[in-house]
């Protein structure tokens, strides 16, 4: 089976007040080193039986059309194969 | 006038939308379903406040999709008034009908309180009145404006700003800011000027039981354009 998993984050000139609410909590926590944080969405997909083009081409447009807004995030995907755990 | 205004699931605003126009202002007013596609000749669309589709994925990205909103989108084309409240305002820039798009307000809360509002531009047919600061509620956790700096620069060249956050004086300043929106908007229309989206709510503002009734300038506005 066909896995897509896709990261979809706020493009770096979009405020992301999740993203330094959790950079505050790290830091409050004795964590230094974390300079900027992002908080972003993670979708896995279990795809039907297709080629692994079709897979890619179709999972752009579910990107591009529904699963993230370009006017305020980036996103990047993998189409890998796998039976079991996403 | 007739107003048309529709219901998604997860709306909750309708009803006061319906309300103000139908029993405050005299007017006909029709409940369109999402599920339809036939405004029924209504003049004026009412996206109203809420939380459609459960704000699933991002605030209006499902509601978009509705069948309704094919139509909606036809009504903006041909240059017929749209005004989208709070979620209506965050569908309509999902659609693409409006620009930029609503992001989690800067505190990371829910904020639910009277504010003030200056409006920057008293030409549209919703802002054709005398007064220049209205008081009027905003409920909303994702109500943060953003747009590109060449989005922006196209807003202010053709005045789609329509309403700032301000301070009761008027003054548009960072502290009278509620949510982070870029530059105090609150209120943008589209380059034609006949798609209103607004984070504010007029509708609940409109009889002085409710404590004011600024938010009856917008909708006589639009009324007495549609009698021109």
């Amino acid at each position: 089976m066909l896995i897509a998993k896709i990261y979809v984050k706020l493009k770096r000139d979009v405020s992301d007040p999740q993203g330094f609410a959790v950079k505050g909590a790290l830091e409050s926590l004795g964590f230094k080193g974390a300079d900027r944080v992002h908080v972003g969405k993670y979708f896995v997909i279990e795809l039907a039986d297709m080629s692994r083009d079709a897979a890619e081409v179709m999972v752009r447009q579910m990107c591009d059309k529904l699963l993230t807004n370009p006017v305020i995030e980036d996103y990047t995907f993998t189409v890998e194969q796998n039976g079991g755990e996403a | 006038m007739k107003f048309g205004v529709v219901i998604f699931p997860g709306s909750n605003c309708d009803q006061d939308c319906i309300h103000v126009l139908r029993n405050v202002l005299g007017c006909p007013v029709k409940e369109l379903w999402h599920k339809e596609r036939d405004l029924q000749g209504c003049e004026c669309i009412v996206l109203p406040g809420g939380f459609s589709y459960g704000d699933y994925l991002r605030t209006g990205a499902i509601a978009r999709f509705s069948p309704i909103m094919e139509s909606v989108a036809s009504h903006a084309a041909a240059g017929r008034p749209v005004i989208g409240i709070c979620n209506g305002f965050q569908i309509l820039c999902e659609a693409g009908i409006l620009p930029g798009a609503l992001i989690r307000n800067q505190s990371l809360r829910f904020i639910c309180k009277p504010v003030h509002l200056s409006v920057e531009n008293s030409r549209t047919i919703f802002t054709r009145f005398e007064k220049k600061t209205l008081a009027i509620p905003i409920a909303h956790g994702e109500g943060n404006y953003f747009i590109h700096a060449d989005g922006l620069k196209r807003l202010k060249e053709n005045v789609q700003i329509v309403f700032r956050y301000c301070d009761k004086n008027g003054k548009a300043a960072a502290d009278a800011n509620p949510n982070g929106s870029l530059e105090n908007i609150a209120g943008i229309i589209n380059e034609r000027g006949n798609v209103l989206g607004m984070m504010p709510h007029p509708e609940r503002c409109s009889e002085l039981a409710l404590g004011g009734e600024d938010g009856l300038n917008i909708f006589k506005s639009i009324i007495q354009d549609g009698a021109r």
